[in-house]
């Protein structure tokens, strides 16, 4: 025992305490105080006079130890006692008090059931899954009123909204399209060569972009740029109660800030799919040029030949379901943001995963419908 | 009471502070002693928090010294600024509790930081901390979005005192509060002053507060600091301070205080 020993004195204890009771020494203290088992059964006397200068902590440790002692009530008192020891007894046991009288907080119940969680999980993806519905309900319901107020499509902001998710993304959605492009055709080349089928290569770059890569690229990039910006731009302003202010105004924050981001989305994702279309072709142009000694009239004569009718509308036809999902995902997670900072990077972060997961679901679905529709 | 004739726990010098052409202080003088509640007082944009930052070492001067505990900030070691701090406690304005921790974790967070001490002794101190600034031991585990800003500051000067620093600076302590949730937060003070033997260094707008715990106040008034009582303050004749301590709302403070 380094801090404290308790010894007979006569009928009573004495309890003589001693060395360093600075904070940093408190987890030693502690530990002897819990060693303490004796009863003490009869007046303790607490000698603090080889003590110098002790911190707050152990001596409300030492107070609380003591209460826990002591429950038969014999007196303890001090000798040569800090200064703040009357001030610490006094706080100690009215904090027992209100303690005693159950205005501690709840002890935390048992792990929860395999059952229990089961159950808590349902009923919370249920709660969520009315949430969304509610979320997609009123957005619907601003559309609806749009027709007898064109007011509340608030063009200014949606005009925006399309700069800051369609022109700003020009660069990097074209960048990527043509870097994708020009992987699968030299990957596609390698393969193609060894049958002296080089030409199919303009098939190759021209169905796969133009179907499936243009898009799925340009909607899960945007889905990473202004998914997490519409999630980390609402939450914000949920966290400043700016959309309270908006609603105690009489404005709808869903018609001034939901709608008009998923308008620019529905307007902005399939021009960038245009884009992303045209500068993967141009990179598949520009490797069959390059690397398969394909001049260029006879890149786009084969070209011509291998689309259908429907080929570039079987991809861009997609761009505006990506869109209202990524839009959707974004302004949600958004709008459920409460409380904390914590909280703002969660959803955020949930939204850009759960858009783009939502994405390639839904271009499997289409991938299947135009399938069985020969589309 | 004050103790006027030992070391001074902050000596500032010959302080200047400035930002571009623009000067926030101007060879600015400032003193506080062992166990007083020195209160710091100036308009809106008279480099009050750029003080306080000063002081706190999150800024450096562009001339003059600041010491704290005859130790100049600027000249630190490492070691020796990590030991410092642990000597003082700050609060900010809006209590800068860490929003994802519940208030025992923002209070077990400097202690977590600077000893290393099992869980329920952790548990322990802040049921102690929240003990001295009155908040209930249900607090402990809510966070700082469910709290009213009563409790938000009541928690920020928890977390303040959970290394048992003796000396406190509070940023406006009781700036957004109703004026009872004020006067609880001005006894609070006051009876952790005199219990704790802290010295406190307080930034505030509040003449209410003013009035009733500052021992003595310094204000700042063109660049510089005026240090005097309350009540040389009450003669001093300078306009700006004449208008600040004899506005309408500086004589119902007062009245109230001396009445």
């Amino acid at each position: 025992m380094n801090a404290l020993a308790l010894d007979r004195r006569g009928n009573g204890w004495a309890l003589m305490l001693k060395g360093d009771w600075s904070l940093g020494a408190m987890a030693m203290i502690e530990n002897e105080l819990k060693m303490l088992t004796t009863p003490i059964d009869g007046a303790l006397v607490c000698d603090w006079s080889q003590v110098a200068a002790p911190a707050i902590g152990p001596v409300w440790a030492l107070l609380t130890r003591l209460a826990e002692l002591n429950a038969g009530g014999f007196p303890v008192t001090h000798i040569a006692e800090p200064p703040t020891l009357d001030f610490l007894r006094k706080l100690n046991s009215e904090r027992r008090a209100l303690h005693d009288a159950g205005m501690a907080p709840p002890a935390e119940g048992r792990p929860a059931q395999f059952i229990g969680s089961l159950g808590r999980w349902t009923y919370d993806q249920g709660i969520e899954a009315r949430g969304a519905l509610d979320f997609f309900g009123r957005i619907v319901k601003v559309l609806g009123e749009a027709f007898a107020r064109p007011g509340a499509l608030r063009a200014p902001s949606l005009v925006r909204h399309i700069y800051e998710t369609g022109i700003t993304a020009i660069p990097i959605v074209s960048l990527i399209a043509f870097l994708i492009s020009v992987i699968v055709a030299y990957l596609g080349a390698q393969q193609l060569s060894r049958f002296g089928a080089n030409i199919f290569v303009v098939d190759l770059v021209t169905i796969s972009v133009l179907r499936e890569m243009g898009v799925l690229l340009t909607a899960i990039i945007v889905a990473g740029r202004s998914g997490s910006a519409f999630a980390a731009e609402i939450g914000v302003m949920q966290l400043n109660e700016e959309t309270d202010a908006l609603s105690a105004m009489g404005m709808n924050p869903i018609e001034i800030l939901v709608v008009p981001r998923i308008l620019a989305l529905i307007i902005a994702l399939p021009l960038l799919t245009v884009i992303a279309d045209a500068m993967g072709l141009a990179g598949g142009g520009l490797l069959s040029l390059v690397n398969l000694h394909i001049p260029l009239p006879q890149f786009t004569s084969r070209l011509r030949e291998s689309l259908s009718s429907t080929t570039f509308w079987a991809g861009l036809i997609k761009a505006p379901v990506f869109a209202v999902l990524i839009g959707m995902v974004g302004t949600y997670r958004g709008m459920q943001v409460r409380e904390s900072a914590r909280e703002l990077g969660r959803l955020t972060t949930l939204a850009v995963v759960q858009s783009i997961f939502m994405v390639i679901l839904a271009d499997a679905l289409f991938a299947v419908l135009f399938v069985q529709i020969d589309f | 009471m004050p103790d006027t004739t030992s070391t001074p726990v902050i000596r500032v010098h010959g302080l200047v502070s400035r930002f571009g052409a623009q000067i926030v202080h101007d060879a600015l003088d400032m003193e506080v002693h062992p166990n007083e509640i020195f209160g710091v007082v100036g308009g809106s944009g008279a480099g009050k928090s750029v003080l306080l930052r000063t002081m706190l070492g999150l800024r450096r001067p562009d001339a003059g010294t600041v010491e704290m505990y005859g130790e100049n900030m600027q000249h630190l070691s490492r070691t020796r600024r990590a030991a410092l701090v642990r000597d003082y406690g700050v609060t900010f304005q809006n209590g800068a509790l860490i929003s994802s921790l519940t208030v025992a974790q923002n209070i077990q967070l400097p202690l977590r930081e600077h000893y290393s001490l099992p869980e329920d002794t952790l548990t322990e101190l802040a049921e102690l901390n929240l003990a001295l600034v009155g908040l209930p031991p249900a607090a402990a585990g809510k966070y700082p979005a469910q709290l009213s800003g009563g409790m938000v500051k009541r928690a920020a000067l928890a977390r303040a005192l959970s290394l048992e620093p003796k000396l406190l600076f509070l940023d406006e302590p009781t700036s957004g509060l109703d004026p009872i949730s004020a006067a609880s937060f001005d006894e609070l003070l006051l009876y952790l002053h005199s219990e704790l033997r802290l010295t406190v260094v307080m930034i505030t707008h509040d003449l209410d507060t003013l009035f009733r715990t500052c021992s003595r106040v310094g204000v700042i008034v063109d660049h510089r600091m005026t240090t005097d009582t309350l009540n040389g303050m009450l003669q001093n004749q300078d306009p700006w301070i004449h208008e600040y301590f004899h506005g309408p709302r500086a004589r119902a403070a007062e009245e109230v205080e001396h009445g």
